[in-house]
């Protein structure tokens, strides 16, 4: 497929990682934003090739991972109601709630479905118009614009028995509580590409300028990345904080304005919980007074809900850059794929699975030797 | 009783045995299930039933040890481009047998069927066991039909059951690879899975992709001709290669090592597994097999492979080595590495 194979071309990345350490005088700490970066990084072994004492720090992308425990219970809550169809996408059924995941509510009889698009979900609601089939809208601004679609159209079609479980997070918001948490590393972000590629880029020159890091909008094939850290690190060699803009082919500076005239139509900002980090002021998107009637939480009543997280799991320094998911004391015992305590464990993106599933060698020959 | 009233054969004269579905009736053991063998599943299969219809199946066979596999098949969709659960049902079994090195002789079909299933389909699947039965040379000697309530059950699941000989001196096993081994596959990989899952409701997607089912003991055969020690044969079905590699990495105490730039993923199953955030090792395949044997003469098998139409594309992928007992480990195409971990369970794409 055009830019898959063009991107991973060994040869060229050889040319980019020469690149890299020809230009690197010093260590670095810079953060990928993205989940989907970090699983590229530690799939194709990337990290493994920069120079020495440059190090990526694993941020908090993953909208699995990110996803508050609270609004996990609130989405059992309501996937086990007679009479409802749970809508959500594949990698949501695995992430554990207080006690229990989607995939058992399934089991014990819930009609719980994975779709691949939000649309999907409200076919199936035009299809049974009996039931009451609710999508589980979470995700960065990626995905916010389908799910907006989707709300938008349901209230143009006038389908009543359709609504959307949302806890939609922002980017720019958790750069900068990153960049104001006193034990921040992060030197530099290679910014997610498919977040700009909504949103434009306007939104991070004055991060890049307020909080003196250089800012790369980076792209997630291996020749993506390569370039995203080759730039950041001249940009951090040479003293410059800047945006910079390193996956052309997908993003301008002004971004989809349809999709963001339709977000601003769909979605207000809200102050979000993340999962393991805390309440980020105006960090993530609620539906707006307009679209009130399509919020599953008033629907079905479990705005009442209120879950702590894991007192073991650490992956809230995982999200935060501060420590690695192996420094973690539960990493690989208390917690793994199989039974994770904290979602950075549950999602394939998450910082601690990519490292169980990819890293646990390293990990291994690094305590032994 | 006059003598001009003929009551063999009579039934109640209730329209259901023409019914274009399944009823409950056709599992009732009764006259309605005898027609679905006699009419529908026995000319379906052809040459390859045997149609003794006693209570068990009496079977000859030659000198040796008997290979024995049973296998369940719940496809859905039970059509896909390249095949059918009929296929599976058949090729799966018959491979189950080819991995101990034996040549697969009786199939027994079991059939679990929902009501309301159409007649059209249960005739298209029994139609392709019967063609995949010929294809491997295996006779249907036994079956056994079930209908369960709508709702209880899905259109038709399958099961099989195969009897095989393996030939004397024969030793194949999951334990038997040791360091130093190579790793070979008989061709692409991921291709079956993807076909299956790109006319999967919801997730539908253009692709030429086709199912590889295929029967393997013919490749098998020509494989054990060279004389060569082959150590182990597993064929990557559910988990892909990742799972069965790291099957045999645990059962035989070695470490395995894939070169990813050597795999032979196939265009489109790279595309669609790039697309849903999948991995094309732990795709199900279901005509292909991995095959262990000693470094040295590794070549001369790949020669042998290549002879046979299912071993054409057939490569060394990796070898077996002393470090990281028990882990499959790959060197990606960049240079770095990787743990290829066994699949936990289904694989979920992946939200963006």
């Amino acid at each position: 497929m055009k830019y898959l194979d063009e991107f991973s071309d060994p040869d060229l990345a050889a040319r980019l990682v020469d690149e890299i350490h020809a230009v690197t005088t010093r260590p670095w700490a810079m953060m990928e934003v993205c989940g989907g970066q970090t699983h590229s990084i530690i799939r194709h072994g990337i990290d493994q090739l920069l120079p020495e004492g440059v190090e990526m720090i694993h941020g908090p992308g993953c909208p699995v991972c990110v996803t508050p425990l609270e609004t996990i219970d609130k989405a059992l809550a309501i996937a086990e109601q007679p009479g409802v169809i749970f809508c959500s996408f594949g990698d949501m059924l695995r992430v554990p709630g207080s006690s229990k995941d989607l995939f058992s509510i399934k089991s014990a009889g819930g009609d719980v479905r994975v779709v691949y698009s939000p649309l999907d979900a409200l076919k199936l609601a035009r299809d049974n118009p009996d039931r009451q089939v609710v999508f589980f809208g979470i995700g960065f601004e990626t995905t916010a614009p389908a799910n907006a679609m989707t709300v938008y159209q349901a209230k143009r079609q006038g389908i009543t028995n359709f609504s959307l479980l949302v806890s939609h997070v922002l980017v720019p918001p958790a750069i900068a509580a990153i960049m104001e948490s006193p034990r921040c590393r992060v030197q530099a972000f290679l910014a997610a590409g498919h977040v700009c590629s909504v949103m434009g880029t306007s939104e991070y020159p004055p991060l890049a300028e307020r909080y003196g890091v250089p800012i790369v909008v980076t792209g997630f094939e291996p020749l993506d990345i390569l370039e995203g850290i080759r730039r950041t690190l001249l940009q951090l060699e040479s003293g410059r904080h800047e945006l910079e803009n390193a996956y052309p082919r997908a993003v301008t500076d002004q971004g989809n304005l349809a999709a963001m005239e339709m977000l601003r139509d769909v979605f207000e900002v809200t102050d979000r919980t993340w999962r393991g980090i805390g309440m980020i002021p105006g960090s993530g998107w609620k539906l707006s007074e307009r679209y009130a009637d399509f919020d599953a939480e008033r629907r079905f009543s479990v705005t009442d809900i209120h879950t702590a997280e894991s007192a073991l799991c650490r992956s809230g320094e995982v999200l935060q850059g501060l420590i690695k998911p192996h420094e973690c004391a539960a990493f690989g015992k208390e917690c793994t794929p199989r039974k994770p305590l904290g979602a950075t464990m549950v999602s394939s993106e998450g910082a601690c699975a990519a490292y169980y599933t990819y890293r646990r060698l390293d990990l291994l020959t690094t305590t032994s030797s | 009783m006059t003598n001009d009233l003929d009551f063999e054969g009579w039934t109640c004269p209730l329209p259901l045995r023409d019914t274009p579905t399944i009823v409950m009736g056709h599992g009732g053991g009764g006259a309605m299930s005898g027609e679905l063998i006699e009419q529908l599943f026995l000319p379906a299969f052809g040459g390859a039933a045997r149609a003794e219809l006693g209570d068990s199946a009496v079977l000859t066979v030659p000198h040796g040890r008997l290979a024995f596999s049973t296998d369940s098949f719940v496809v859905k969709p039970m059509f896909f481009p390249g095949g059918s659960i009929g296929d599976l049902a058949v090729n799966g079994t018959v491979n189950d047998l080819a991995m101990s090195g034996a040549t697969p002789l009786y199939l027994s079909t079991a059939f679990i069927l929902a009501e309301g299933t159409p007649m059209s389909d249960i005739g298209r699947v029994a139609t392709a066991i019967g063609k995949a039965a010929e294809v491997a040379g295996v006779q249907l000697v036994t079956g056994d039909t079930k209908v369960v309530d709508s709702g209880s059950g899905d259109g038709i699941y399958v099961n099989t059951a195969g009897i095989g000989v393996i030939a004397d001196g024969v030793e194949i096993g999951p334990h038997r690879a040791r360091a130093g081994d190579a790793v070979l596959v008989s061709g692409d990989i991921g291709v079956h899975g993807v076909a299956v899952m790109s006319c999967r409701e919801g997730l539908e997607f253009g692709t030429t992709i086709e199912s590889d089912s295929a029967p393997l003991h013919g490749l098998v055969a020509e494989m054990l001709a060279t004389g060569i020690d082959v150590r182990v044969l597993r064929d990557p079905t559910r988990g892909g290669v990742s799972a069965t590699l790291n099957e045999i990495a645990r059962a035989s105490g070695v470490g395995i090592e894939l070169v990813e730039r050597d795999l032979p993923i196939p265009p489109g199953v790279r595309d669609a597994c790039g697309l849903l955030g999948l991995d094309p090792l732990q795709v199900a395949n279901e005509g292909k097999l991995l095959a262990i044997v000693p470094a040295d003469r590794a070549e001369e098998m790949l020669e042998a492979m290549r002879r046979h139409p299912n071993g054409a594309r057939a490569r060394r992928i990796g070898a077996c080595v002393e470090d990281h007992p028990r882990m499959v480990v790959a060197r990606t195409g960049l240079g770095g590495t990787r743990v290829i971990d066994l699949p936990i369970g289904e694989q979920l794409p992946r939200i963006c």
